[in-house]
């Protein structure tokens, strides 16, 4: 059963149309990240299944529950979300218990510190629940956001953002963490970001916007592998794209042949990932590495190909090929590419 | 369950907006309902605007130079006990004109009975309005714009008179400006000195011809005077706003007096809040104590102290209330019309009390005697002090909402939706969220409405209830009658009392930087104040 449905969600304001006819289901104790560039309108969208924004169009149902509808607007106060702030908006009054225990209000007294106790524990902040909001560490500040949405038991945690104020070096980390925690809650997490490393990682299914609209929505590996579009391929992660012609499952470029996943034919383009070519030094070859991008397990080549054109090429860092010098690119073997527009 | 509708939140800026500037309205109209109804008065308009006249000019002029003068020394000279006596010039605005006056007649002071008595009371009392933007302004002048005067080849005393009155000419003008409207809006000085001026011409005509449209003419030719006085004011400034343009940089470093300019800067200053706060207080307080001693005390004195507490305090609950339901209104609808109306519901600071009774009275009396011809009770609001509540309440609402708005602007929106997405309604997020947040700023609006409303004096004159007689208005019948020991312990806890805010003022601002920012924050205030004053216009 889904806990989040959206159908044809529209928002504009003024002449900006921020969501355009967005639909997406949201499973109970699934974690969806909303993955587009910044102004596609996907914290809009977020904001209008929290209540902040009224849609101009569509329905948004909420645990079965029509929460915005034409004839029909919950207040965001009787929704049961739970939102994470990209700023964490934490009370500056209220010490870390009180915070979490915020929204908890008018529940008997032992529920209430029960859950608090509990909540502060999934997110190991126990030790720390005196304190005010200004004498905590920015790790520490989005733990008890996340903390005092997660209290109430929403039907879904909504995080806007949620790593973009840390440090990038405190990133990777506490994603990992805040996924634990989200994971360990069971709780329904929908997360909005323009990071695409953040909601590959994350994410048990992406859902790629672009100018208001949802365009490609898949589990992180689909996405990557078989994106929907030029676009979609460019936005997640790196990509070539190649044209060529197509005959039956193999399509013809000027790097050589590629398997293609369904059958085609004619005139095609395809998307090739940079790890689907291999490259060897050849003093004959047909590229030129023009530059060189040394991550540690892998290295990114940028190619000149004898066409003209720039290759991206992704290899392990077992062996290195200098700037400057002649290779051969060719498809890797079993490199089974995607139709792209 | 419910759907999204009207929001009743979103009401509130519109009902005070009418609640508030709705019976100015009746002002103008007036003179369509009675045309003839100055003609009985014909000789008081004549003599109520010669009045004026002379108060703008004297007052003007006074206010200008003490206050100019005052500024220019403490903010470029240094001289011993600088910090204190920088302070100490503020506080003659603890002292009502009033009070000031009771102790100039009890002195019988010589010449104090005439236009320039009042003219000089006005100055002594208002000038800290002047000295304390203009101070603001020099101070936030830097310090590069001077020196390069100097390198032109400009005397530091030419710099300051070149560069530094010339930057600081808006704030100046604007200081002038309050001092004026405060100098129109007084009815205790001008009627204890016998000046007659449109609020004393107001107060003859509500009691002594019982002529209400009459003073409802005269209160809107006072409007339209104090309104004159803003427009030219702002035609004078034209579209100088220097003080915003001046960069920022060091604070230009004051010159050390010695010998006997020292002496004379120190001696100046202590002399004059000597003789308009210390000795009148010392006077007030011995008064007190002959009263007390000799039995001369007021038999309404405890009565009196009652009234004044009570109607002070009531005030000071309702005021900030309504102005924190008001911004908060305006903020919950976020619509730009909101603002607007929250704008117009905080125009009646810039009137007059003796205004705001006259205009009030006229919707107020008409609910009365339809519900009273209904349902037989008597003037329900006009004969009690709800009317006199619903005057504070047009009169003060801008103060508190000043107070209160400052400090709601600083609460990010974001944190609303952090409380409505936890669960909160519109009205837990105020009590939960705003209003622990807001705490410092709604003390500041509750104090002050409650010195406002304690030296209040015309408004409360015109609306009292039977019996309902406060300090304020003890001290000006007991001095009309010349029985100045019966009119000084009332005095002397007014000025007291009023002294609260000042101190509090002068206790925030210790440090030099924040001193700085109390003169800025001062200085937008008082912007703000004119902007507000102006709107009706």
């Amino acid at each position: 059963m889904s806990d989040v449905q959206l159908h044809a969600v529209s928002k504009a304001f003024g002449p900006v149309e921020a969501v355009r006819e967005v639909s997406l289901e949201i499973d109970r104790g699934e974690l969806v990240a909303v993955l587009g560039p910044s102004g596609c309108g996907k914290t809009t969208l977020l904001r209008t299944i929290a209540g902040f924004e009224r849609p101009d169009a569509g329905r948004v149902v909420v645990s079965g529950e029509v929460v915005a509808a034409p004839d029909r607007f919950v207040p965001p106060e009787r929704r049961r979300i739970g939102m994470v702030f990209q700023d964490y908006a934490l009370f500056p009054h209220l010490a870390v218990t009180a915070n979490v225990a915020f929204g908890l209000a008018g529940r008997p007294r032992e529920e209430r510190e029960a859950l608090t106790r509990r909540t502060l524990e999934l997110v190991g902040l126990q030790h720390k629940s005196g304190r005010h909001p200004h004498e905590l560490s920015g790790g520490e500040r989005q733990r008890v956001a996340l903390a005092r949405a997660l209290a109430p038991e929403p039907a879904v945690v909504l995080l806007d953002e949620p790593f973009s104020s840390l440090d990038a070096s405190l990133r990777a980390g506490l994603r990992r963490e805040v996924e634990l925690i989200l994971r360990d809650a069971e709780a329904t997490a929908l997360l909005v970001t323009h990071d695409q490393e953040e909601a590959l990682s994350l994410a048990d299914r992406l859902a790629v916007m672009r100018e208001g609209r949802i365009v490609q929505v898949g589990a992180p590996e689909e996405v990557y592998v078989r994106p929907a579009s030029r676009w979609a391929a460019q936005f997640v992660g790196e990509v070539n794209v190649f044209s060529g012609v197509a005959r039956g499952t193999g399509v013809e470029t000027e790097l050589g042949v590629f398997d293609l996943r369904a059958p085609a034919s004619g005139a095609v383009h395809v998307a090739v990932r940079p790890e689907q070519l291999e490259l060897r030094a050849d003093h004959d070859g047909n590229a030129e590495v023009v530059a060189r991008e040394f991550r540690g397990h892998d290295v990114l080549y940028r190619l000149r190909h004898e066409g003209g054109r720039v290759v991206l090429v992704q290899l392990p860092s077992l062996e290195l090929h200098e700037v400057g010098a002649r290779v051969f690119v060719r498809p890797a073997p079993a490199a089974v590419t995607t139709l792209v527009d | 369950m419910k759907s999204d509708g009207i929001d009743a939140w979103a009401i509130l800026p519109a009902l005070f907006a009418v609640a508030v500037a709705g019976p100015l309205v009746g002002l103008p109209l007036s003179y369509a309902v009675a045309p003839g109804a100055l003609s009985e008065f014909s000789g008081l308009v004549p003599e109520a605007l010669g009045a004026t006249l002379v108060l703008i000019a004297g007052v003007g002029a006074g206010t200008l130079v003490l206050g100019t003068a005052l500024a220019v020394l403490v903010s470029f000279c240094d001289f011993p006990g600088r910090r204190w006596i920088e302070w100490a010039l503020v506080l003659p605005l603890a002292m009502p004109g009033y009070v000031f006056t009771l102790f100039s007649l009890g002195l019988d002071l010589p010449g104090i009975r005439s236009p320039l008595g009042a003219v000089c009371v006005f100055t002594l009392v208002l000038y800290p309005y002047v000295y304390l933007l203009a101070r603001a302004a020099f101070l936030a002048q830097s310090r590069t714009l001077l020196e390069a005067a100097r390198g032109l080849g400009l005397t530091r005393r030419a710099a300051i008179v070149r560069v530094g009155l010339p930057l600081a000419r808006p704030a100046i003008l604007g200081g002038v400006a309050l001092a004026l409207m405060e100098a129109l809006a007084d009815f205790g000085t001008v009627n204890l000195l016998g000046v007659r001026t449109f609020t004393d011409a107001i107060y003859r005509v509500w009691f002594i011809g019982f002529d209400r449209d009459a003073a409802l003419q005269l209160a809107t030719l006072l409007v339209s005077v104090t309104l004159t006085l803003l427009v030219l004011e702002r035609l004078a400034r034209g579209r100088a706003r220097y003080h915003e343009l001046a960069v920022r940089g060091d604070l230009t470093p004051p010159v050390r007096l010695r010998g006997a300019a020292a002496a004379a800067a120190v001696i100046a200053p202590l002399a004059l809040v000597g003789f308009v706060v210390a000795a009148p207080l010392t006077q007030l307080a011995v008064w007190s104590v002959e009263s007390v001693r000799e039995g001369l005390l007021s038999p309404e004195f405890a009565t009196a102290a009652r009234n004044s507490v009570l109607l002070a305090g009531m005030s000071a609950l309702l005021v900030p209330l309504a102005a924190l339901l008001l911004a908060y209104g305006a903020r919950a609808s976020r619509s730009r019309t909101a603002g607007a109306l929250a704008r117009t519901a905080t125009i009646g600071y810039g009137l007059p009390g003796s205004v705001v009774a006259v205009a009030v009275i006229v919707p107020l009396s008409w609910i009365d005697r339809r519900v009273d011809g209904v349902a037989g009770t008597g003037l329900l609001l006009t004969g009690t002090v709800i009317g006199l509540f619903y005057a504070y309440l047009v009169r003060f609402l801008a103060l508190a909402w000043g107070a209160v708005e400052a400090s709601l602007i600083r609460i990010p929106r974001r944190l609303d939706e952090a409380a409505r997405g936890l669960g909160a309604d519109r009205l837990d997020v105020l009590a939960r969220v705003h209003v622990p947040l807001m705490r410092a700023g709604l003390a500041t609006a509750a104090l002050l409405v409650f010195v406002e409303v304690m030296k209040e004096l015309p408004a409360t004159l015109l609306l009292r209830p039977l019996g309902g007689d406060t300090l304020a208005i003890a001290v000006w019948q007991a001095t009309t009658e010349s029985l100045f020991e019966t009119a000084a312990l009332p005095a002397l806890l007014i000025v007291l009392v009023g002294l609260l805010p000042v101190a509090a003022m002068i206790r925030l601002s210790g440090r030099r930087g924040a001193e700085l920012e109390a003169a800025q924050t001062a200085g937008t205030w008082a912007e703000e104040l004119e902007e507000r004053r102006v709107a009706p216009a």
